[in-house]
């Protein structure tokens, strides 16, 4: 591994926020039920936080004059680092907690080390974050046990939830040069906390017969051009409005 | 002068000040009457920080000084434990159920329970741990039956 490239390493990490950000404010008005759409709109809003932080940072150690608003609506689907789970759609109700469950357990072992880092600004993001994907996990945990451990419907789902989303998990500790933070490592704790999950859901941990990867090097799935589409046409087509 | 700023309320909490909430970490002035305010946000992505920064602008034109600053600090991280007795107080007088004392570490406290602030009852249970805002969430009281917001301890 090479020394720490904050850039790329900010980039990547304000991109999976975004876009995770993005997906789940898809929900409002349409979750199961009205503290879902409130609660799925919070863990959004702290992602989306999190991401203007990250790609500020980014964009002043650039130093091309790229803001927060530049890179979030300006690049297209081949200039986002994004990992591919955060960009996938978010299927019905159990396969979005199954990816809160598999994101939220790594960001939060993430930031946990982060925090600790070299780099200030990233320490600090990180120091911040960390306490609200605690909560954001907890949450995931919450549901993945009730829908887990529930009735034969919710059960069926959360199985195939699972199913859909696993072979993206891999991704997440795929080596990244520059990282802040050793992706490899990241993947005992990982696997202790969602095992744990799990198997006090009564659900196994699935086993792929195959991995996706890419994102980080702009190789993504087609569902993330139509998310870019709809969130920057605004952006693109008022350049510079306000409101 | 930090006076002034200080006594700026908060747009989503308008009962406490932002020093009562801690997001004023600092006031500084120079010598040559520039002022600098430090101010940390709730969550990272707390949209009441615009309304906050504007707010204190505003706050020092009245008071004449148009040379101003406001700082997004994210290090040390706020946390509730930082919100004043005082502060506390006024959201509890507001039917805001204050926070318990945050976990230290990243290893969640043991909670207790949360008392209602319409009737002081116990006997109260969470409705929903998201709220209105993203620093509270939703709880109902089993003896007067009454829904309240809690600040969530952080």
């Amino acid at each position: 591994m090479t020394g720490l490239q904050p850039q790329p390493y900010a980039l990547a990490l304000g991109d999976d926020a975004l876009v995770l950000a993005q997906r789940l404010g898809e929900w409002v008005a349409r979750a199961p039920e009205l503290e879902e759409d409130v609660a799925l709109a919070n863990i959004a809003l702290d992602l989306l936080g999190q991401a203007r932080t990250l790609l500020t940072y980014a964009g002043e150690l650039e130093g091309a004059g790229r803001d927060e608003d530049a890179l979030a609506y300006w690049r297209d689907d081949r200039d986002f680092r994004n990992v591919l789970l955060v960009e996938l759609p978010g299927g019905d109700f159990a396969q979005t907690m199954a990816r809160q469950l598999v994101f939220a357990a790594y960001q939060y072992e993430l930031y946990d080390r982060l925090r600790a880092g070299a780099d200030e600004t990233l320490a600090a993001v990180a120091g911040k974050a960390v306490k609200e994907v605690h909560y954001h996990r907890d949450h995931a945990t919450q549901w993945v046990l009730r829908l887990g451990d529930g009735t034969d419907e919710s059960r069926r789902r959360m199985v195939a939830a699972l199913d859909a989303v696993w072979p993206y998990a891999d991704e997440l500790f795929e080596p990244f040069d520059g990282a802040g933070v050793d992706p490899a490592g990241l993947r005992e704790p990982w696997t202790a906390y969602v095992g744990s999950v799990l198997a006090e859901a009564g659900l196994a941990v699935p086993e792929p017969d195959g991995r996706r990867s890419g994102g980080r090097r702009g190789l993504h799935t087609e569902h993330l051009g139509y998310l870019l589409a709809e969130m920057q046409h605004l952006h693109r087509s008022h350049p510079g409005a306000t409101w | 002068m930090r006076e002034v700023v200080a006594a700026v309320q908060d747009p989503e909490l308008p009962v406490v000040t932002i020093e009562q909430l801690g997001i004023l970490r600092d006031v500084r002035v120079d010598d040559g009457g520039h002022v600098t305010v430090d101010i940390t946000p709730t969550y990272s992505g707390c949209p009441a920080m615009d309304a906050i920064r504007a707010d204190i602008e505003s706050a020092l034109a009245e008071y004449g000084i148009h040379s101003v600053d406001v700082l997004t600090v994210l290090a040390p991280a706020w946390t509730t434990d930082w919100i004043t007795p005082d502060g506390r107080a006024a959201l509890q007088d507001h039917g805001i159920a204050p926070p318990g004392p945050a976990a230290h570490g990243t290893v969640t406290a043991l909670t207790l329970s949360v008392r209602c602030p319409h009737c002081g009852s116990p006997d109260t249970r969470e409705l929903s741990r998201f709220g209105s805002t993203a620093c509270k969430a939703l709880w109902v009281c089993r003896s007067c039956q009454e829904p309240f917001d809690h600040m969530k301890a952080l």
